[in-house]
């Protein structure tokens, strides 16, 4: 990077890029194997409930089956918006 | 033995036929029988990348209807003594192929004494895809460090795991290698790039070659020689280290750094 380049701002976006790949890839390794199909459903139904108090954004819904040690876990993540209502 | 070695990516355009080139190439240059055969029927360019394109007589399509013999069919590289190169049909439509006209070709080419076969698969998860990798051993998945690319990839990696010959019949797993392309340590050192790290990270692969973006890939392509027999060339050095890894040696991964600049280029950039 010289000198001129200081000037010039370009945000780094491989990290962006990272993390959004680490989520999608997941989330299709997990319905390729043969994570239940009610998932959808369930993600959906539970914003709706969710946004009876918050308003959140869809993306920021995130759901999952993991399989540990022969256990399911069901996880479950909602990121709330800086500001909730 | 003979190897079965499929070279894919799902996304296009990320250097599958650049890699079956140049790796066939390298795994000859070692001495070792190879034959590199184009899946990608009605679109075929291997034959192009490989400078062979006007020896073309028969085809991969011809061979399994019966029309000529495999030994007519298969072309002989003029640089390398032990490599052969197999035509895609450019006229017929991907139905032509069958996995048991495949099964045939793949089992004479053993009985011929080759020691690995090299399959350049379309791009896409459709029939010619699915074929390419269906007997494969080995699968060497070729991934641009790009959002697109990597996702396609691991769609990639669950068909392998799935819809291959080893899979079905519990015969363990097709060995899955990471190949990226197009690299650019300069980008991935400001942030603009995705790493080998970050890469390997999200597949959950092991690195076979990283191959610096390079504008010698065109030249070689231009002049229908596998860029790995640029001998003056990082992206020939990154390919010939990737051939000394699929045979098992252990060569430090090299062209992931930006190159150290001197005090002028680093005032001035460069």
């Amino acid at each position: 990077m010289g000198l001129l380049a200081l000037f010039r701002r370009s945000p780094p976006s491989a990290h962006v890029a990272k993390e959004r790949l680490r989520i999608i890839v997941q989330q299709e390794r997990n319905s390729r194997n043969g994570a239940p199909d009610y998932l959808p459903l369930l993600r959906r139904e539970l914003l709706e409930v969710i946004r009876k108090y918050v308003n959140v954004d869809p993306a920021a819904v995130q759901i999952n089956v993991e399989r540990e040690d022969g256990q399911e876990v069901l996880e479950f993540s909602v990121a709330l918006p800086e500001k909730a209502r | 033995m003979t190897e079965i070695i499929v070279v894919t990516s799902g996304k296009g355009g990320v250097g599958k036929t650049t890699t079956s080139a140049s790796l066939a190439c390298g795994l000859a240059r070692r001495g070792k029988k190879v034959a590199v055969i184009d899946f990608d029927i009605g679109l075929r360019n291997l034959d192009l990348i490989m400078g062979c394109e006007r020896r073309v007589v028969y085809d991969f399509v011809n061979v399994i209807q019966g029309e000529c013999t495999l030994k007519q069919a298969l072309i002989k590289d003029k640089r390398l003594e032990t490599l052969y190169v197999l035509a895609a049909s450019q006229t017929r439509d991907k139905d032509a192929l069958s996995s048991e006209g495949v099964r045939k070709v793949f089992d004479e080419l053993t009985a011929d004494g080759f020691e690995y076969i090299v399959c350049d698969s379309p791009a896409g998860i459709e029939k010619g895809a699915h074929l390419a990798m269906y007997f494969a051993d080995r699968a060497v998945v070729v991934v641009n460090p790009e959002v697109s690319s990597v996702r396609d990839s691991d769609r990639i990696l669950g068909l392998l795991s799935s819809k291959t010959q080893r899979a079905e019949q519990g015969n363990g797993q097709v060995k899955e290698h990471l190949l990226l392309t197009r690299y650019s340590p300069k980008r991935v050192a400001t942030g603009e790039m995705m790493s080998v790290g970050d890469v390997k990270e999200i597949l959950g692969l092991d690195v076979v070659g990283v191959v610096p973006e390079s504008v010698d890939v065109l030249a070689a392509s231009n002049a229908g020689v596998p860029v790995i027999l640029n001998d003056n060339s990082d992206v020939s050095r990154a390919y010939e280290d990737a051939v000394a890894r699929l045979l098992g040696e252990t060569v430090p991964l090299r062209f992931i750094d930006e190159p150290k600049k001197g005090f002028f280029a680093r005032i001035f950039g460069g």
